[in-house]
């Protein structure tokens, strides 16, 4: 629980960061809200040089409401989420999702950039974003640009951001009939599954945590969803799936979750 | 003017804990808040495999790093004995050596090979990473059934085999019981490996003072002068020379009842670098290197007659003691063995527990210690006899209560008092009929929840322990009594000094609620000082729910001697004759003529000043008593929960709780309550989320908390807490213990209730939803 020694930078820009980050290569690391970070580093499984703390960076914070979409800074707390009423009313699977992320001390530090960025296959935010097709801006050294969720998780821990690339905000559609349903050992524990939904009227939007090395779209029950049939949808959400086995579940028990918490989900995002 | 204690706060008081508000507001002060000048700090190196010869250890470039005062290996330190065991159950036992940091072998992964002592934390830890240890792998014997197999490799090659000890105690009429039975009900049920997560890690300052040759030493400990003792006896010093120290205690649960390597370690350290020197614990550390509890296997028999009166019992039990013998560890599985009945008059027994090295931490007690295990076994095996019967789990228990106390058990123990039908039926008066429940249950089906309930009627042996019981039956190396000083000062406070040594107990709060009751001195005019073996009278510590029933009593005896002296103090001043005073409330008042009286304070100062004090009397108020209790204590109790099971995941939610118990008569009823509530999630945590796991390779995997399951907050039901009261008859103050209780007793019932919901036979623990929903899909779940 000791980390190793490690400079420290706070930056205040995200240009600044990002030559920061450019000029140090590649032992310097983002620091965030840090409860993904430092405790791998207290275990030592990760010991970066550098930490360019971008927690100065107030223009990263907040929740930017721009008609048709939210426009989410990268420093927004998951208690920041899971409080605000609107993202309650218009996209629900984001702040339900943001509230049951491991106890208060995690929702007040952790933040959405940092959770997408971490990409932990376990991690509740990454299947939100790809359920709800949303997008994220990344500003490194050359440049702004723009990735889709689609393109964003590559594998375990594993995103297309650059080293010296910050995520500097999350953009998401309104989905007032959608939500976020986990199921875990114990309360405030990481997920074993869960399943993101977000309906629209005929058609649906399923994403699946914990049963890949990323997030999982559950294309197979989004066909089997037309027309609203939630039943046969869920009975689908396990097509194709081939789910890690661990203490927590086996892949059979990940495949079985997976459709009982596609039908909980839908038949909640449908009555919401 | 007279103070007098109306609105007291005496025995039977739920006074508030008068050490909380220094909990609360952070200004305890625990070993880590220990800064002493030139202080250094060591991180350990451990051994990365379960069985190992060591094959060099490679120092320099750890040595080099700037801030780095030492690198100590097993040859640099030097100690006059092993890490001590002082529990010998036979007397025959063979304790295999252990030296502190190891000498050539490793037995278990986390086993300290080497520390780093450093200027600050992290150089050592940053040190500790850079030392080089060469290890040849040996054959590593991981589980039971492997340490048991034909031709397994041995843990210690100076043994014959990896059984560390057996215990068999047979009845004359136990075949005959079998043969005669109706019915025979057999099961293997498993208590899994367990980790004991006190909120604070262990932590030791060893501070040698190398010109007068004194060694304090500040530990995380239950047990100050057991600590003291042994430091003298490993490190090789004067006993006098020694002081040793628990400050302000995180929790202990058991595994802070122990003398640890790592104790000896800095002692030695100290000595060698001739600087005080910390160790804290990592948490993950923690997980690998501080004992472990539970790990046994119970194989059960019951024999009974169709009508469900049990008459005899097999029990086998299996228990895995980890690599070595730490402190009591032989102790854990033999209080299993004797309390294997549980709370049923059993009249022929077969009990046999064979105990078993493998490579893994050693075993040791975790709250309970043996008795839960006991517990869990025979509760388990009443619930599948009842099931085999027909009959329902309530009446197998009834009928085979004991029916008269002091009961002598068939293993020989005298259970002191109980009624035990007494608490069951208060249980069953809190609890649904059966009408509703099944109602209920048919409600929450529809819902997709599988309702079950459960209970535990459990009894414990604790207030450990008669002196000549802990020679001749338990073979313990200390004996079992307890220590206390009070002392009134001439302002007319006390001070009581008590052998005990709390880690969240709330003792200083019970102590002075007791000293209120005997000698009228005001709750808040009552210090207590506990832990330091430079001021405290040598005492054994607090673990086994002792520590009321023996400490308590013992500084109940103290102030009952100090107002025996200061009656004649009294008489002295108000020139009456001892037998003629009144004494209450704090006043010794003339019989029939009330206005002559004199306050208990008033005394404390006369006896002080010594003025004119009678023929033979002795200046001051300052009594210590050390006291044995004649036996142990029994408490007891019924538990019943409620649990909703989610027949799509398996996922289990306790619904109700509600604990019936009796731990005789009540000093503190919050305190008492707060105990059970501890316990009884303590309890919980072993059945739904806890088992320490380690890999094929010997790796322990679950060694983070993200891996290792405790409950929150936000798992646990609402605990009802009820009590009736059965006084001990072992002790003055009618006492018994109720620190491990909840855990003992709730763990069978919450299996008790998913087994119920689920409609399976048992369950091993822990169980987490993917193994219940396994159990549902097998069992055609109502
Ligand atoms: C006890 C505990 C329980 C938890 N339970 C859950 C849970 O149930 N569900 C869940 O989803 N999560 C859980 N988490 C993780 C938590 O949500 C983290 O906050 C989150 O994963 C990372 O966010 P952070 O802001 O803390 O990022 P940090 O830890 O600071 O960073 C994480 C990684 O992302 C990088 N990074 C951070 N921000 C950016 C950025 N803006 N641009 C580029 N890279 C960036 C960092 O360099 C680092 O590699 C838990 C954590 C703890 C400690």
């Amino acid at each position: 629980m000791i980390p190793r020694e490690f400079a420290y930078e706070r930056p205040e820009s995200v240009a600044d960061a990002a030559g920061l980050l450019r000029s140090h290569g590649d032992g310097a690391r983002v620091l965030a809200g840090g409860h993904s970070l430092l405790p791998m580093m207290k275990l030592r499984l990760a010991a970066p040089e550098t930490l360019v703390d971008i927690g100065g960076i107030s223009s990263l914070r907040g929740i930017t409401d721009a008609g048709s979409y939210f426009e989410i800074g990268a420093l927004t707390r998951h208690a920041d989420l899971a409080g605000s009423d609107l993202l309650g009313l218009a996209c629900p699977v984001l702040a339900s999702a943001a509230a049951g992320i491991g106890d208060p001390q995690v929702r007040n530090r952790g933040t959405i950039g940092g959770s997408l960025a971490q990409a932990d296959p376990h991690g509740d935010l990454p299947a939100v974003l790809v359920a709800l097709d949303g997008e994220v801006t990344a500003e490194g050294p050359d440049g702004t640009r723009t990735i889709p969720a689609r393109d964003l998780f590559r594998g375990f821990l594993t995103t297309s951001l650059a080293a010296d690339e910050i995520l500097t905000a999350v953009r998401v559609p309104k989905a007032p009939h959608s939500t976020y349903v986990k199921f875990n050992r114990r309360a405030q524990d990481w997920a074993i599954a869960g399943v993101a939904a977000v309906v629209d009227g005929d058609s649906a939007r399923i994403a699946l945590t914990g049963v890949g090395a990323a997030p999982v779209r559950a294309e197979a029950a989004e066909r089997a969803f037309w027309g609203g049939n939630a039943a046969e949808a869920a009975a689908r959400a396990a097509d194709g799936l081939d789910p890690p086995s661990d203490a927590a579940g086996s892949a059979d028990y990940r495949r079985h979750l997976a459709r009982v918490l596609t039908l909980r989900a839908l038949e909640e995002a449908i009555g919401g | 003017m007279a103070a007098t204690v109306e609105q007291g706060k005496g025995i039977g008081v739920a006074a508030l804990r008068k050490e909380d508000r220094k909990f609360l507001t952070g200004r305890g002060r625990y070993v880590d808040d220990l800064k002493l000048p030139g202080m250094l700090h060591m991180a350990i190196v451990r051994s990365q495999f379960p069985h190992a010869a060591i094959t060099g250890i490679e120092t320099s470039a750890a040595m080099a790093m700037p801030g780095v005062t030492a690198v100590l290996t097993g040859d640099d330190l030097e100690f006059a004995a092993g890490v001590p065991c002082a529990s010998n159950p036979t007397g025959q036992m063979v304790h295999p050596t252990r030296p502190p940091l190891a000498k050539g072998r490793v037995r278990h992964v986390g086993e300290p090979i080497a520390v780093v002592i450093a200027a600050d934390r992290y150089t050592a830890r940053d040190a500790a990473d850079a030392v080089e240890v060469g290890y040849a792998e040996l054959p590593a014997v991981l589980g039971v059934e492997a340490a048991l197999a034909d031709g397994a490799p041995r843990v210690h090659e100076e043994l014959d085999s990896n059984v560390g000890l057996v215990l068999a105690h047979r009845t004359d009429g136990v075949d005959e019981a079998f043969a005669r039975a109706d019915v025979v009900c057999e099961a293997t049920i498993r208590n899994q490996r367990l980790i004991h997560v006190p909120i604070e890690t262990r932590g030791v300052v060893a501070d040698w003072n190398p010109a007068s040759d004194e060694l304090v030493v500040t530990s995380s400990t239950q047990v100050p002068h057991f600590l003291r003792t042994f430091l003298a006896i490993v490190c090789g010093v004067s006993e006098a020379k020694v002081r040793a120290i628990a400050p302000d205690v995180g929790g202990g649960f058991g595994a802070k009842l122990n003398a640890y390597a790592e104790e000896f370690i800095a002692a030695a350290a100290s000595r060698k670098v001739g600087a005080p020197v910390k160790w804290i614990e990592e948490r993950s550390e923690a997980m690998l290197a501080t004992c472990h509890g539970r790990a046994q296997i119970a194989h059960m028999s019951l024999a009974a007659t169709k009508d469900g009166k049990v008459l005899g019992m097999r029990a086998h039990y299996v228990q895995d003691y980890g690599s070595y013998l730490q402190m009591l560890t032989p102790l854990i599985s033999q209080l299993t063995f004797l309390m294997s009945p549980g709370a049923y008059a059993i009249p022929e027994v077969d009990v046999k527990v064979t105990n078993v090295y493998t490579n893994t931490v050693p075993t040791d007690a975790l709250r309970g210690a043996g008795r839960p295990e006991a517990t869990h076994a025979i509760e388990r095996s009443m619930d599948m006899l009842a099931g085999e019967l027909g009959m329902s789990r309530t009446e197998i228990r009834r009928r085979n209560f004991p029916s008269e106390f002091p009961f002598t058990s068939a293993i020989g123990l005298q259970y002191d008092s109980g009624d035990y039908g007494k608490t069951l039926d208060r249980l069953l008066e809190l609890s649904d009929d059966r009408e509703t429940f099944a109602r209920r249950r048919e409600e929450a089906a529809a819902r997709g929840k599988l309702l079950g309930r459960g209970l535990s009627t459990w009894v414990e042996v604790c207030g450990f322990v008669p002196s000549d019981v802990a020679r001749n039956a338990l073979g313990l190396t200390p004996g079992g009594w307890e220590s206390s000083t009070v002392r009134m000062h001439p302002t007319g406070k006390a001070t009581v000094i008590t052998g005990t040594s709390p880690h969240g107990q709330g003792h200083a709060t019970s102590w002075s609620q007791i000293v209120e009751t005997e000698l009228g001195v005001p709750f808040d005019d009552v210090e207590v000082i506990h832990g330091d073996t430079a001021f405290a009278p040598y005492g054994l510590g607090t673990y086994g729910s002792r520590s009321l029933a023996v400490g308590g009593t013992a500084v109940h005896l103290a102030a009952t001697k100090v107002r025996d002296k200061a009656r004649l103090v009294a008489a002295q001043m108000l020139e009456a004759s001892p037998d003629d005073l009144d004494f209450s409330g704090g006043v010794f008042a003339v019989k029939g003529s009330p206005d002559k009286r004199t306050t208990i304070q008033e005394v404390a100062f006369r006896a002080w000043q010594a003025f004119g004090m009678p023929e033979g009397v002795t200046p001051g108020l300052d009594e210590t008593v050390f006291f044995d209790p004649p036996n142990c204590v029994f408490p007891f109790g019924a538990h019943g929960c409620e649990v909703e099971v989610d027949r799509d995941t398996g996922k289990v939610e306790i619904t109700s709780y509600i604990a019936v118990d009796d731990c005789g008569n009540v000093v503190n009823p919050m305190i008492v309550d707060g105990q059970v509530h501890g316990g009884v999630v303590h309890g919980i945590g072993q059945a739904l989320y806890e088992e320490a796991e380690y890999d094929s390779g010997g790796q322990l995997v679950t060694g983070t908390l993200v891996d290792y399951l405790i409950p929150s907050a936000a798992d646990v039901p609402h605990i009802e807490t009820h009590r009736t009261v059965t006084p001990s008859p072992t002790n003055p103050l009618g006492v018994k213990g109720i620190g491990e209780a909840g855990t003992i007793a709730s763990t069978p019932a919450v299996v008790s209730a998913v087994c119920d919901a689920v409609g399976a036979r048992d369950l091993d623990m822990p169980l987490q939803p993917m193994k219940v929903w396994d159990a549902i899909q097998k069992g055609g779940a109502r």
